[in-house]
C-alpha cells in the first residue's frame, strides 16, 4: 500500500473508463455506485445477451464484440462509457485504448484491487462462479505485472484503488473537458493569426471596444462591453513585436477576457523554449531574437503560457468552435493526439507543393457539422464562409490585414497591415473564379440525399422524406435533370379546390372563396391559369454572374427548367435566345437596379402547351378525338336506323347522340392550347412570381407586388412576354364574389383552363399554421382533357366527385415549404447541398403515388 | 366501338337465328367493364345487319371496380372507343353459341359459307405497311380499310370493311383473334389462360396462317414466352424461329455492334485489364444489368466487386443475373450492388482499387463530365481507372448509320481518338495519373478500333 489513497477521481465528463480488477474485486458494484446503468457496459451482461448464460466463457468472443459495439456507439455520440470486465492483461486493454483514440475520448483506467482474500471470499459466495482460488490469484498477479505499464499503454488517467477502504472512500467526479466551454455564451471576437503584429492588434482591439492600458509588463486588457477575445493561435514568429503580442494575450487571458488556442508556431516556440531540438525556420528566429532581449522571468511565463494552450475551444452552447487549423466534426469537444495534431496542422496529404508547403486536404469542403468552426493557419485574402467554417487568417504579417469575426453577429472587423513584415512563401491565393463555397460544393455527396431523410424548414419544421422516394428522385435527378447548380428551386404541386356539388360541375370558384374565408383570409388574388408548361427561369445578367453565383461550369447565362428539373429546351441556343429577350425586358424594366441584383429567378408558364406536349397530344389526346368521333357516329347512325324501323333503341340512340356531342366538345377543348411553334417568336411566357434575387427571396411580398412585376415586364413590350389576367377579391363582399365567379365563367367559356386563387400574402397562415398557398379552379371544358371526354355524364360525375384531396394538399404544402426553404438557403449563401437537399426532397415527394388528375 | 355483321344470303333475316338474337329487339350484354347492346339496324330478306355497340365505363377503367385495379392509368385514353380486346370479349359473350358453329334453328346454314359484310370501327392499324391485308386476306376476306382523319393528320385508326363468303363462326373467330392482334395496345385480359383462348379460337386456321407468328405475338401483348408456348401448341412441327423479336427494334447500338460480338469482347478486355492492374476491389460504375460484374465475380482475384447504377430496374436485373440473393450465389460481402449516381461523391465505393467506366461517359451531359472526373479521379482517387467509349471515327464503317449520327440515341457525344486522348491527358496531368490508350474490336488501319480504351494508373 505504497500508493497514496486517492479519494477524488477527477475524470472528464467524456471519456472511456476501463475498469481493471480480478473476478470478485467489486468492479460492478463500484461502477453502479458512480455511473449510470446506461453508461456501464458489462461483459457478463453481454455474455448473457448473446447466449442466456452470463458465465458461459465460450461466448466470450461474441460478448466482447458486443461490448465493443455498444462502447463505440456511445463514444460516437460523445457519451461516457465504462467497460466492466476484468481487463487483466495488457492485450485485453489494448483494444479499449484504440477504441477511445478512434473517437477521441480520453482512456481512463481504474484499478479495483481489494486484495486476493476478498476476491476469493466473494467468489465463494457466488454460486455460479465455482472456480477455485487459483483464478483470482493469477488475475491479480497479472494486473500487478501490468500496473507500471498502463501509462505506456496509452491511458491518460490511471486511478488505483488498492484496498477495500480505498474503494469505498473513492469519489468519482466529472469535469467538463478543458476545451468544453459551451457554458460561455460570449459574445466573442475571434482574432486571426497575429504573428507578432502588435500595432495592428492594438488597433483592432481598440476598434472592437477593448481597453488596453499600460506598457510592457504592466499591460492590462479589459472588456467593458462584456465581450471576450478568442485568438485562433500563431501569436508568434515572423512579425515585429512577438513579446508585445504575447503580453497582451497573456494579460487578456489572465483577466478572463480571452481564450487562446495553440497554433503550430506557438507550439514550436514552446518546444524550443523547453529546450527541445527544433528546426529554426518560418520566422521562428524572429521570436527567438526578440525574446532574447526580454527578462528570463518573462520567458518562463511565456513557456508556461504556450505549453498550456488548448487545442481548441467549444463555445456558446456548442454553436461555435475555434481551432488553429480547423477541426473535423467528430473531434469537437474531444481530446486525443489526433485532435491536437489536426487542430494544429489541419489535414495534409503528406505531399508538398511547388512552394515547398504541405498540400492540404480541404477538410472544410467536407464539413457537415452544426458547430461553426473558426480557424486560421492558412492565409487567404478575405475571410469567407464555407460549409459553416471560416478561416480568419487574412495574412496580416504578409501585408494583408488582421481580421476579427464578431460572434454571434458574424460581422468582420478588419485592420489593414501597416506594411509587409514577411514575404509569403506562396503568394496569397487570388480569389477564385467561383465563390469558395461553390468550389467546396462542386461535389454533392450521396450520403446527403439517400435513405430516409428529414428536412428542417422554417415554414413547416421537419419534413420527412421516405427512402423509396429518395431513391426515385436520385434516378430522376441524375439521369434527366439539369446540373444541380442550376436547380435551386422546383415549383410545388397545386391542389384543386374542394369538389363542387353543383350539377354538371366538378370544380367551382365558390368553394375556393369559402376555403380561404374559413381560414381567416380577407382578401384573395385571382389569377388566370395559363395552359402551357410550368417553367422556372434563372436569369443572370451574363455568364460570369452565372458562374460566380450559381457555380455552373457550362458557360450558360441562365437556365429554364420544368417541374421535374429537366431542361425546358433541348437546344441550348434556343434557351439562350429566350433568356436574352427576357434579359432585355428586365433591362428596360430596370429590375436589376430596383432590386440591386445581377440575377433573377422567375416562376412562369410557357405557352403553347403543344410546345412541350406534342408527343402527348399526338399519342394520347388526338387519337381519342378521332376514335371517339368515328365510332360514336357509326353507332349513332345504326341506332337511328334501327329505331326508325321500330326497334326499341331510342334511349340508346339519344345517349349515343349525347356522347357524340361530348366527344366533339372534347375535340375542341384543347385547341386553344395548341399552336405551331416554328420559331422562338411563337412562344409566350407569362411570369407570375419573382421568386428571388441577390440576397433576398420575395416570399415576403404579396401577390399584388408579384403581379405588378409581371405587368411591368409585359409593359416593356418585350417579345414573348405575356401578361396574366388577374384581380383582387375581398372575400367579405358577396357581390364581388359573384362578379368574380362570372369572371371565371367567362374565362373558361372562352376556352381558358381556369384560375388560381391565392391568399393575398404569398405565405399565408391560418389558425393552425401555413395554409395552401394556392388552389386551382378548372373549367368544365378543360376538365374533359383531364377526366375524359364524357366525364360530365351524371353517372360518371357522381363517382368522380369522390376524390381525396388530403394527400395532394399535404404534398402541396410540404413542397411549398421546401421550395421556400431552398431559396431561403440559396439566397443566404448556404452550401449547394443544403439547397439541393430541399429541391431533391421536392422531387422525392413528387414520386409519391397521388392521383395525377388532381 | 362499333361492329356490324351483315349478310345478303336469302333469307337474310336468318342471321338472327345464327346469332340467336331476335332482329326486332335490343339485346343487352352485361360485361364486367361496361355494357354492350346488339340490335339490327336492318332486317330484310335481301339484307340483314346486326350491330354490336359497346359502352365502356371509363371511370371503372381507371379506378377499377370493387377491389380490382383499373386497367388504364389515364382517363383520356382510346380504350372506350377503339376496337380492342374488349370487343373480342363482348363478341364472345354476345355470340358465344354462334362462335362455336352450332345453330339449333339453322344447323346447315351455320355450316355453310355465306356472303358476309363486316364493319369494325375504329380499329387501330399502323399507318404504313399492309398488316391488315396480311392478316385478313389469307383468310378469304376482301379488305377495304378507310383511314379515319384526325384533326390535322390521318389518325392511327381505320374503319375496316371486310367482305367475303365464309362460315359465320369462322368470321367471328377471325375477328376475335385479329382485332386484338391489330390493336397493339394494352389488352384487357391479363396473362394465364391467354394461350388457351388463342388456341381455342384460332385453332385450325391460325396454324396455317402465313402470319401466325405475328398474330400470336401481337395477340399475346408481345410477351415472348407466351407467344412461344402458343406457337408450339399451334404448330408443333415448326420450331419457333427467330421471328419473335420484340416489337420495338433493338437499340441501334446493339444492332450495329452485334455482328462483331463487340460487347462481349469489350467486357473480356476490361476484365483482362483489371487483372493486369492487380486490382483486388473493383467498382463498375454504371454497371447496368451486371454483365461486367458477372465476369468479375468469376475471377477469384477480385475480393470485392461493386456495381453502381442509377437505375433501380437495371440493378434488379443485375441481382437476378448474379443470383445475388440465392443460395450458391456470390456472397453479399464480396459483391454489392449500389443504387447511386455518378453525379454524387460516394464513400460506398470510393475505396476500390480500380474503377471501370465501360461505355458510360458518353451518356453524360458535357457539363456533368467535370463532376464525374472530380468524383472518380479527385475524390475517390483509385489506383486504376479504365474508361471505354465509342471511337466516332469508326462510325463511318457502319453502313446503316447515317453520317454524324451516334450509335445510341442516348449518347450525348461520341469522340474521335484525338478528342478522347485530349480529355484523358488533361485528367492524367491534373490528378497525377499516367494514361495508356488501346482499342477493342476490329481495328481499321486509318479509322482505328471500334471502341477506344484509356487505362489510368498511379
Amino acid at each position: 500500500m505504497n500508493a497514496p489513497l486517492p479519494t477524488l477521481l477527477d475524470i472528464p465528463d467524456f471519456c472511456l473508463v476501463v475498469l481493471i480488477g480480478a473476478t470478485g474485486a467489486g468492479k460492478t458494484s463500484f461502477a453502479s455506485r458512480w455511473f449510470k446503468p446506461t453508461e456501464v457496459i458489462s461483459s457478463d451482461h453481454c455474455r448473457g445477451l448473446v447466449c442466456d448464460d452470463e458465465t458461459d466463457q465460450s461466448a466470450s468472443a461474441d460478448a466482447f464484440a458486443l461490448v465493443a459495439a455498444i462502447a463505440e456507439k456511445r463514444l460516437k455520440n460523445r457519451r461516457l462509457a465504462v467497460i466492466d470486465a476484468t481487463n487483466v492483461r495488457a492485450a485485453d486493454r489494448k483494444s479499449w485504448v484504440e477504441l477511445a483514440r478512434r473517437w477521441h475520448a480520453l482512456p481512463v483506467a481504474i484499478v479495483v484491487d481489494p486484495g486476493l482474500d476478498v476476491c476469493i471470499e466473494r467468489n465463494k459466495a457466488r454460486l455460479d462462479r465455482d472456480f477455485g482460488p487459483g483464478v483470482p490469484q493469477r488475475m491479480i498477479q497479472e494486473i500487478h505485472r501490468g500496473l507500471r505499464g498502463l501509462a505506456n499503454e496509452g491511458f491518460r488517467q490511471i486511478w488505483k484503488l488498492s484496498s477495500v477502504a480505498a474503494i469505498e472512500a473513492a469519489v468519482v467526479e466529472r469535469r467538463p473537458m478543458w476545451t468544453d466551454k459551451r457554458d460561455d455564451t460570449g459574445p466573442f471576437d475571434v482574432i486571426g493569426d497575429v504573428h507578432g503584429c502588435l500595432d495592428e492588434l492594438r488597433r483592432l482591439l481598440e476598434s472592437l471596444g477593448y481597453v488596453v492600458e499600460g506598457e510592457g509588463e504592466a499591460v492590462a486588457v479589459s472588456a467593458p462591453h462584456g465581450r471576450k477575445l478568442v485568438f485562433v493561435g500563431d501569436l508568434v514568429d515572423r512579425g515585429p513585436d512577438v513579446p508585445g503580442v504575447l503580453r497582451i494575450a497573456m494579460a487578456a487571458q489572465e483577466a478572463g477576457v480571452a481564450y487562446v488556442v495553440q497554433g503550430n508556431h506557438d507550439r514550436k516556440l514552446s518546444r524550443w523554449l523547453e529546450g527541445r531540438k527544433v528546426t529554426v525556420g518560418h520566422g521562428l528566429q524572429e521570436s527567438i531574437d526578440q525574446l532574447a532581449e526580454e527578462p528570463g522571468e518573462f520567458r518562463e511565463r511565456v513557456k508556461t503560457f504556450l505549453a498550456d494552450l488548448r487545442s481548441h475551444y467549444w463555445l456558446d452552447g456548442g454553436k461555435l468552435a475555434v481551432a488553429h487549423a480547423g477541426l473535423k466534426e467528430e473531434m469537437i469537444g474531444r481530446g486525443s493526439p489526433a485532435v491536437r495534431e489536426f487542430a494544429l496542422f489541419g489535414e495534409t496529404t503528406g505531399e508538398t507543393d511547388e512552394f515547398g508547403l504541405p498540400v492540404r486536404l480541404d477538410w472544410a469542403a467536407n464539413y457537415r457539422g452544426r458547430s461553426a468552426i473558426v480557424y486560421g493557419h492558412t492565409p487567404t485574402p478575405d475571410a469567407e464562409w464555407v460549409n459553416n467554417t471560416i478561416c480568419v487568417d487574412t495574412g496580416c504579417v504578409f501585408g494583408g490585414k488582421l481580421t476579427a469575426l464578431r460572434w454571434p453577429e458574424r460581422e468582420f472587423v478588419e485592420v489593414p497591415a501597416a506594411r509587409v513584415y514577411c514575404e509569403p512563401a506562396r503568394p496569397l491565393v487570388a480569389a477564385p473564379e467561383t465563390a469558395l463555397q461553390a468550389e467546396a460544393d462542386r461535389l454533392l455527396d450521396h450520403a446527403d440525399v439517400s435513405g430516409r431523410r428529414w428536412i428542417d424548414t422554417t415554414l413547416l419544421r421537419r419534413i420527412p422524406i421516405a427512402e423509396e422516394n429518395s431513391a426515385a428522385a436520385l434516378e430522376a435527378m441524375s439521369r434527366f435533370a439539369l446540373a444541380p447548380q442550376w436547380l435551386v428551386y422546383l415549383p410545388p404541386t397545386m391542389s384543386p379546390v374542394e369538389t363542387s356539388a353543383r350539377d354538371g360541375f366538378l370544380e367551382r370558384p365558390e368553394e375556393a372563396f369559402a376555403f380561404f374565408r374559413e381560414r381567416g383570409q380577407r382578401e384573395v388574388v385571382l389569377e388566370e391559369k395559363h395552359m402551357g408548361s410550368r417553367a422556372v427561369v434563372a436569369l443572370c445578367r451574363d455568364a460570369d454572374v452565372a458562374r460566380r453565383r450559381f457555380g455552373v461550369l457550362s458557360g450558360e447565362s441562365g437556365q429554364i427548367w420544368t417541374r421535374s428539373g429537366r431542361a425546358f429546351f433541348a437546344d441550348a441556343a434556343e434557351c439562350e435566345a429566350l433568356l436574352a429577350r427576357l434579359r432585355a425586358a428586365c433591362d428596360s424594366a430596370r429590375l436589376w437596379e430596383t432590386l440591386s441584383t445581377d440575377w433573377l429567378l422567375f416562376d412562369t408558364e410557357i405557352m403553347p402547351w403543344s410546345a412541350k406536349a406534342s408527343a402527348l397530344i399526338e399519342q394520347q389526346y388526338a387519337p381519342v378525338a378521332a376514335a371517339s368521333h368515328s365510332g360514336l357516329a357509326l353507332a349513332h347512325d345504326a341506332a337511328a336506323r334501327a329505331a326508325a324501323r321500330g326497334v326499341p333503341v331510342e334511349a340508346l340512340r339519344d345517349r349515343l347522340a349525347s356522347r357524340a356531342e361530348k366527344a366533339a366538345r372534347y375535340g375542341e377543348a384543347w385547341k386553344p392550347y395548341v399552336w405551331p411553334v416554328r420559331s422562338l417568336d411563337d412562344l409566350r411566357i407569362a411570369p407570375f412570381h419573382l421568386l428571388a434575387s441577390e440576397g433576398a427571396t420575395h416570399f415576403d411580398k404579396d401577390h399584388l407586388w408579384h403581379m405588378s412585376i409581371a405587368e411591368t415586364l409585359a409593359a416593356t413590350g418585350a417579345q414573348n412576354v405575356t401578361t396574366t389576367r388577374w384581380r383582387r377579391l375581398p372575400l367579405d363582399d358577396a357581390s364581388a364574389c359573384e362578379e368574380a365567379t362570372r369572371w371565371w365563367e367567362e374565362l373558361t367559356e372562352a376556352g381558358g383552363e381556369g384560375m388560381v386563387v391565392k391568399p393575398r400574402d404569398f405565405i399565408a397562415r391560418g389558425a393552425k399554421g401555413p395554409i395552401q398557398p394556392a388552389l386551382k379552379v378548372r373549367g368544365p371544358e378543360y376538365l374533359r382533357i383531364i377526366y375524359g371526354p364524357e366525364y360530365d355524364l351524371p353517372e360518371h360525375l357522381a363517382r368522380l366527385r369522390q376524390r381525396g384531396l388530403g394527400a395532394k394538399r399535404t404534398n402541396a404544402l410540404r413542397e411549398f415549404a421546401l421550395g421556400h426553404e431552398a431559396l431561403t438557403r440559396f439566397t443566404a449563401g448556404a452550401p449547394l447541398r443544403k439547397t439541393h437537399e430541399c429541391v431533391f426532397a421536392i422531387l422525392a415527394l413528387e414520386s409519391e403515388p397521388i392521383d395525377p388528375r388532381l | 366501338m362499333y361492329l356490324s355483321i351483315a349478310t345478303t344470303h336469302a333469307p337474310a333475316t336468318d342471321l338472327g337465328f345464327l346469332l340467336m338474337k331476335h332482329p326486332d329487339r335490343a339485346h343487352d350484354v352485361e360485361l364486367s367493364f361496361g355494357r354492350g347492346t346488339v340490335f339490327f339496324p336492318q332486317a330484310e330478306a335481301e339484307r340483314c345487319e346486326a350491330a354490336l355497340i359497346l359502352d365502356l365505363d371509363p371511370v371503372a377503367l381507371v379506378r377499377g371496380r370493387g377491389g380490382a385495379e383499373g386497367v388504364a392509368d389515364q382517363y383520356v385514353n382510346d380504350r372506350p372507343y377503339a376496337a380492342s380486346s374488349f370487343l373480342s370479349v363482348a363478341l364472345n359473350k354476345a355470340f358465344r353459341t354462334a362462335m362455336t358453329g352450332v345453330s339449333r334453328e339453322r344447323p346447315e346454314l351455320a355450316a355453310t359459307a355465306i356472303p358476309l359484310e363486316i364493319v369494325v370501327a375504329p380499329l387501330p392499324a399502323p399507318r404504313d405497311g399492309d398488316l391488315l391485308e396480311r392478316l385478313f386476306a389469307p383468310l378469304g376476306w376482301t379488305v377495304d380499310a378507310r383511314r379515319i382523319e384526325g384533326a390535322d393528320a390521318p389518325s392511327r385508326y381505320v374503319e375496316l370493311r371486310l367482305a367475303g363468303t365464309l362460315r359465320l363462326a369462322d368470321a367471328l373467330g377471325h375477328l376475335y383473334v385479329l382485332i386484338p392482334a391489330m390493336d397493339a395496345d394494352k389488352h384487357y385480359w391479363v396473362g394465364d389462360d391467354e394461350v388457351e383462348k388463342l388456341v381455342a379460337k384460332g385453332g385450325a386456321w391460325l396454324a396455317r396462317h402465313p402470319e401466325r407468328e405475328t398474330i400470336a405475338r401481337r395477340f399475346l401483348k408481345n410477351r415472348r414466352s407466351l407467344a412461344r408456348a402458343a406457337l408450339a401448341r399451334l404448330a408443333p412441327d415448326t420450331e419457333a424461329e427467330e421471328g419473335l423479336e420484340d416489337e420495338k427494334a433493338p437499340p441501334r447500338e446493339e444492332a450495329l455492334e452485334a455482328p462483331l460480338r463487340l460487347h462481349d469482347r469489350r467486357l473480356d478486355a476490361v476484365v483482362g485489364l483489371l487483372k493486369e492492374a492487380g486490382a483486388r476491389s473493383v467498382a463498375d460504375l454504371g454497371c447496368g444489368e451486371g454483365r461486367l460484374l458477372q465476369r468479375l465475380v468469376k475471377e477469384r482475384g477480385f475480393e470485392r466487386v461493386i456495381g453502381l447504377d442509377a437505375s433501380t430496374r437495371a440493378l434488379e436485373r443485375a441481382k437476378e443475373r448474379l443470383k445475388l440473393d440465392r443460395a450458391g450465389g456470390p456472397s453479399m460481402e464480396r459483391v454489392s450492388l449500389l443504387h447511386g449516381a455518378l453525379t454524387y461523391r460516394d464513400a460506398r465505393w470510393a475505396d476500390a482499387d480500380a474503377v471501370a467506366l465501360v461505355e458510360v461517359i458518353e451518356h453524360l451531359d458535357a457539363d456533368r463530365l467535370p463532376t464525374l472526373v472530380e468524383i472518380v479521379f479527385g475524390a475517390a482517387h483509385p489506383k486504376t481507372v479504365i474508361v471505354t467509349t465509342p471511337n466516332a471515327e469508326y462510325n463511318a464503317l457502319f453502313d446503316s448509320l447515317p453520317a454524324g449520327a451516334f450509335r445510341h440515341p442516348d449518347h450525348r457525344f461520341e469522340w474521335t481518338r484525338a478528342q478522347f486522348h485530349d480529355w484523358a491527358q488533361v485528367i492524367a496531368k491534373s490528378h497525377g495519373y499516367s494514361v495508356a490508350f488501346s482499342g477493342i474490336g476490329e481495328e481499321h488501319p486509318e479509322l482505328g478500333p471500334v471502341t477506344q480504351v484509356a487505362v489510368f494508373s498511379r
